[in-house]
């Protein structure tokens, strides 16, 4: 569906069913050059067992016009009025990634407006490596690849995603250079890595969550370490579920993470 | 960055879409022979139908032997997906009834394989599809081919029989330029030769029953996406592809690029044309082509090694003439070649055998390690006469635009000595040349 925030035209993916605001909402925010459909099973699977979905592209990504917003608390408050422009009260938020520190600010910010907290695939701070930061800038292309190559665990993840016959290393590889092909005139992986790198306020937006919180873990993640979400799970006291997968864990194991948003949603 | 993160094509060929079997250790790949899958329970049933969960339902929308095949190919292609079909010529039906229904026009080349241009001159256009065949080197000849009503673009990378060279990344740029996709037909070269979507082509498909397999033991076909074209962009600019852009009544008004902004394609072709006309792979054909792809590295280089030597020996016979392998200076696409397919043309070539029609059956008869059949690709070599067999459909004038003349011969290399092919070559022209003195009625 479409919605208006801030003026701008927001595509919305609502998981196959028409948004419902009088339902339990789940908000799901893709990660840094992803858009969407990166939640497509779970976003059907919640808004088919009495949920409201809202799956947005952020800014500049995917359909959603742009610009790009350029840090974590831009986009963290232009979630909050995406609730509002879609006539939710409150929501679960769960994001990925880029998308699970938007969230954790969002948790902090708005905290009678976010019911619950999941980071998948999350680190704080996230920091990214200056060579891949560098290499994003200068040839973004060759660091798509490099994380992809690193965003999966395996080259046999079953049962694959969305469904049998998908290769997730040629999925990923494509859904991120067609959305950083989206914003002409801008490097937008540089640009969400940057957001990610920069962003320091993730511990103390920690320490104005109030809801409950859960960090879901790849135990292969090689962008995201294990290791580097203890922190964070510390700081918001989070559960913490650990999936047999890489960073891009909703593709590699969705069945795995269907189960631990299941257990941290409801 | 070749790694256990980056694999390599040959460890990708022996490797992608298969890990242990998880319920038993088997290394090798499983042939999963059954026809479906219990569910966990109603909700999981529930679920997995309505496109909630990953997983399979019935063999032939989905299985997990086939899986494997499927990831397989699309990781050697460089795709996001594919779809395992009953024959080549079903995955091309697949792809195109996926894009186009009665009023829809194609634009193809005309260099094609016999069967597929049956399919698009004749079998489509009795549902409405109607086919333009345009020279594939003639890149005006594709424009000015193009209509409101186009969906597809089509061409082979290697044309059939003359080995014309598809200029993918011209023919891939035209298609962009009005909002359509490119599909190539890469069984020839298979994606050791050449990896068809990183040249701009958007849809590849197999006969899997050649060099993929090249056991020459079973029929299959696989259908690869790219993900990387737009058809959302395409269905805005063009009005074109409502199929995967616009509300789908047959799957509770799914808009299959909302779902899958990559994968579109793929989901609306399996939940669709293979879920509907049916024409699955069986999970022991999936598995037999699996065994051939894995050695797909070495029998491709071996092909090409042995075609070069062959080659090299009939350019030296006087019975022969108009060898057509684009490694050759005087092939009209040897230019392209050596641009778009530095590893080799592949191991299916043709020429023309001086002399008369009794002697090319003399020559073909002659044969001892040749194989007189239809087919290409094989680990062993084998030998067709096209205008009688393979493209015997075609009228003289189509045959002149394919590029066939009444004294073709093709050949496909095979896997034997190079010497005791070109053995079998020598002895079969000498045959033949002692059939032109027999005769006394020289062509």
């Amino acid at each position: 569906m479409e919605l208006t925030v801030a003026g701008r035209k927001v595509y919305c993916y609502s998981g196959g069913k028409t948004f419902d605001a009088a339902l339990p909402c789940v908000v799901l925010i893709h990660g840094a050059l992803n858009d969407h459909s990166v939640w497509t099973l779970l976003a059907r699977w919640f808004a088919h067992h009495g949920r409201s979905v809202l799956a947005p592209d952020l800014p500049g990504h995917g359909r959603s016009e742009g610009p790009p917003l350029d840090d974590v608390e831009s986009l963290a408050g232009w979630m909050v009025a995406l609730l509002d422009a879609a006539g939710a009260r409150n929501a679960a938020f769960v994001g990925h990634s880029m998308g699970s520190l938007i969230a954790l600010e969002a948790a902090a910010r708005a905290p009678q407006r976010v019911q619950r907290l999941v980071m998948l695939g999350t680190a704080v701070p996230m920091k990214v490596s200056d060579a891949l930061m560098q290499t994003s800038q200068h040839d973004p292309l060759k660091a798509i690849d490099m994380v992809n190559a690193y965003s999966h665990a395996s080259t046999a993840a079953k049962p694959s995603y969305p469904g049998p016959g998908s290769w997730l290393h040629g999925s990923n590889r494509a859904l991120m250079r067609r959305v950083q092909g989206g914003q002409r005139g801008l490097n937008l992986f540089h640009h969400d890595f940057g957001i990610c790198d920069r962003y320091a306020g993730g511990l103390a937006a920690a320490a104005e969550v109030h809801c409950p919180a859960t960090i879901v873990i790849g135990a292969r993640d090689q962008m995201t370490s294990p290791k580097q979400a203890a922190t964070i799970a510390k700081a918001l006291n989070a559960r913490v579920q650990s999936v047999d997968a890489g960073h891009m864990m909703m593709s590699e194991a969705p069945d795995a993470v269907l189960a631990a948003l299941r257990g941290a949603v409801e | 960055m070749p790694g256990a993160s980056d694999p390599g094509f040959d460890t990708l060929a022996l490797h992608a879409g298969a890990a242990p079997d998880p319920a038993t250790g088997a290394r090798a790949v499983p042939i999963h022979l059954s026809t479906s899958f219990v569910f966990e329970n109603s909700e999981h049933a529930a679920s997995l139908f309505n496109m909630e969960r990953s997983g399979h339902v019935y063999s032939r929308i989905s299985n997990p032997t086939n899986a494997v095949l499927e990831e397989r190919v699309a990781a050697l292609e460089g795709g996001c997906g594919s779809i395992a079909t009953a024959s080549g010529q079903a995955a091309l039906h697949l792809a195109v009834a996926t894009l186009a229904g009665a009023g829809s026009h194609i634009v193809s080349s005309s260099a094609l394989y016999g069967g597929s241009h049956n399919l698009l001159h004749y079998t489509l256009a009795r549902f409405g599809i109607e086919t333009t065949f345009v020279k594939p080197g003639d890149i005006d000849g594709w424009r000015a081919a193009i209509r409101p009503s186009t969906k597809l673009l089509f061409g082979e990378t290697l044309g059939n029989p003359g080995l014309d060279v598809l200029d993918i990344p011209t023919v891939a740029s035209l298609a962009h330029d009005h909002h359509l996709p490119l599909l190539v037909d890469s069984t020839f070269t298979t994606p050791w030769l050449m990896k068809p979507f990183d040249h701009g082509a958007d849809l590849v498909f197999h006969s899997a029953t050649k060099f993929l397999s090249g056991h020459g033991t079973v029929i299959g076909g696989v259908l690869v996406d790219s993900g990387n074209f737009d058809w959302s962009a395409a269905h805005a600019a063009s009005g074109r592809f409502a199929e995967l852009a616009a509300p789908y009544d047959g799957f509770h008004g799914m808009v299959f690029s909302e779902e899958s902004t990559v994968g579109a394609f793929l989901l609306r072709a399996r939940r669709e044309g293979l879920r509907d006309f049916g024409a699955c792979m069986s999970p022991h054909t999936a598995w037999l082509i699996l065994q051939g792809i894995e050695t797909l590295p070495l029998r491709m280089a071996r092909h090409v090694e042995n075609t070069r030597k062959v080659v090299a020996f009939l350019a030296g016979q006087a019975m022969v003439e108009g060898i057509g392998y684009p490694e050759l200076e005087n092939h009209p696409s040897h230019a392209l070649a050596q641009r778009l397919l530095p590893r080799g043309c592949g191991s299916v070539f043709s020429f023309n055998l001086r002399g008369s029609r009794e002697q090319g059956k003399a020559f073909i008869e002659a044969l001892r390690i040749f194989s007189h059949l239809a087919n290409v690709g094989d680990c062993r070599s084998l030998v067709i006469h096209p205008a009688s067999t393979t493209h015997f459909r075609m009228d003289d004038a189509a045959l002149a635009q394919a590029g066939i003349t009444p004294g073709t011969i093709r050949l496909s290399i095979g896997l034997e000595e190079p010497d005791d092919l070109i053995d079998d070559l020598k002895r079969a022209l000498k045959v033949a040349e002692k059939a032109a003195a027999g005769s006394g009625a020289p062509r």
